[in-house]
């Protein structure tokens, strides 16, 4: 326990840092911009105390569970060589982890309401939530295939730019068929996705996998996953756009 | 004081349930599939323990401290009157220098907010790791800041003169696309996924708010058209920082070894 004490202080130390632009940014705008008192002080401390802890202990746990049992998962899904049975799990992963999401929710809800004032569906509210409900569905299943796509190109080695610029080019092609209205949600959708307990997750995993298999570099092949993961929701709200 | 922990103990809860499919597909594989035993459970079982508890205390101080105040200047710095905008402008266009505060606002915020992503953290911290310290987690995590706080604020000035959102992200891909074919191999794919790590718990919110506020202050635009797009620029951005960076540091090492068996002192 001795021992620890001085590496907790270290991380807590490092949030703290990690936390220092913000309160600097919000201080600056807030006295010499805006020439305002700081409302609240005693808020505002206990919040900046909260914080701080919750990203040490945050990062602690990452260390101690998170990335080993990404990594252990890994390591057993190659050992069992079941390639089904680690797509499906890689599928699982991506839907069930986005389908929740409350960044997405909320954006899903914001979209109904531009395509309910764009004319695409009758302005009630059961149009709209089913339309919401829909456009989560076509999210988290474009999210759970891209991790697929992600986990079977780490398997076979594949060279990651060309798959993103597939992707990159399927963009364009459905921006130019998509309604205008429903563009920059889609644009938007792809960063709203990936959650902050799924990238540790995801990441790891693919690391993992990545150092299993013989003849692959972690650095080159193990990256990548969640980069799938916040292009294709891209491609899937322009298409559901379009069909609806 | 017993307001502030029930408030604390609703974040937990709340956490608890966006992290419960997450445990539940993991235990359902690892039980069900996989049936092994996982190496020092207990340590894993804590380490779960301390992200949910971190997480709730993030969420929670943030709620509290950071986002009320984050948001409501976002508010005033795009509130008319701060602009001095008179409502008889007309064409924005003519007029999107008079922005600077809100620019200047946009980067700061892209950038403070960054730093404190704790995705973000853990992927620096994975990199570091993978690539045996040849990536610095600090150098990682600035070059994506640096990308999201350009970003937000050219976002800023597309949302003040009204130009069409593809133009930008279509012209980003093909930047992207050129940088790729000079850069080091090893960095293509953490820098494709530094443009999804970057937006989550601490940046979605305040730069929301920021939308929201130019696209619904200024004439001309509509919150609910113009006000999206600051997260697609969020999340192109840092690829095109990550590649630079990682190039600068390559061309460091390069003209290091040159110099072979530098001079003491050196």
């Amino acid at each position: 326990m001795k021992a620890r004490t001085p590496e907790l202080l270290k991380t807590l130390t490092d949030s703290f840092k990690d936390l220092l632009p913000i309160i600097g940014v919000i201080a600056f705008f807030q006295l010499a911009v805006l020439r305002q008192p700081i409302p609240n002080l005693l808020e505002l401390l206990w919040g900046t105390l909260l914080v701080v802890i919750g990203l040490t202990l945050f990062v602690r746990g990452l260390k101690l569970g998170l990335f080993p049992i990404g990594e252990t998962m890994a390591w057993d899904f190659a050992a069992k060589g079941s390639l089904m049975w680690l797509l499906l799990f890689a599928f699982a992963l991506g839907f069930g982890t986005t389908v929740a999401e409350p960044a997405l929710i909320a954006v899903a809800a914001e979209a109904s309401e531009v395509a309910a004032r764009g004319g695409m569906i009758v302005d009630e509210a059961d149009a709209r939530e089913s339309y919401a409900e829909g456009l989560r569905y076509t999210v988290a299943l474009s999210v759970g295939l891209a991790i697929v796509v992600g986990v079977l190109r780490i398997l076979r080695g594949w060279p990651i730019q060309y798959l993103i610029i597939s992707g990159y080019i399927g963009v364009v092609i459905m921006t130019a068929f998509a309604p205008k209205e429903i563009i920059g949600i889609a644009y938007d959708s792809g960063g709203v996705t990936t959650s902050t307990i799924t990238v540790p997750l995801v990441t790891a995993l693919g690391v993992g996998l990545a150092s299993s298999i013989e003849g692959r570099n972690p650095m080159i092949d193990g990256f990548g996953l969640i980069a799938f993961a916040s292009l294709t929701p891209m491609i899937f709200v322009m298409g559901y756009g379009i069909l609806l | 004081m017993t307001e502030y922990l029930f408030s604390l103990w609703a974040s937990l809860l709340s956490t608890v349930d966006d992290v419960l499919p997450i445990i539940g597909i993991l235990v359902g594989f690892q039980v069900l599939v996989l049936r092994r035993t996982i190496p020092n459970l207990k340590r894993v079982l804590l380490g779960f323990l301390l992200v949910l508890l971190g997480l709730a205390f993030f969420l929670e101080g943030l709620e509290r401290a950071l986002f009320p105040l984050g948001k409501l200047m976002a508010e005033q710095l795009t509130a008319p009157e701060f602009l001095g905008l008179t409502g008889d402008e007309g064409s924005m266009s003519e007029h999107w220098q008079e922005f600077g505060w809100v620019y200047f606002f946009a980067f700061a915020i892209g950038f403070s907010t960054t730093i404190a992503e704790p995705s973000l953290i853990a992927v620096a911290i994975k990199a570091h790791q993978v690539s045996a310290g040849a990536i610095q987690p600090w150098g990682l995590r600035i070059a994506v800041a640096i990308g999201v706080a350009v970003g937000i604020a050219l976002g800023s000035y597309r949302i003040v003169t009204g130009t069409p959102l593809h133009y930008y992200i279509i012209s980003g891909y093909v930047v992207v696309l050129f940088q790729t074919w000079f850069a080091p191999r090893t960095i293509i794919a953490l820098a494709y996924d530094s443009g999804g790590v970057t937006t989550s718990t601490v940046t979605v919110p305040l730069v929301a708010a920021l939308g929201l506020g130019l696209s619904s202050n200024i004439p001309g635009r509509n919150p609910l058209l113009d006000g999206f797009g600051l997260i697609a620029f969020a999340s192109l951005f840092p690829i095109m920082t990550v590649i630079a960076y990682a190039q600068l540091s390559e061309w460091h090492a390069r003209r290091a070894s040159h110099k072979e068996s530098p001079p003491a002192g050196d």
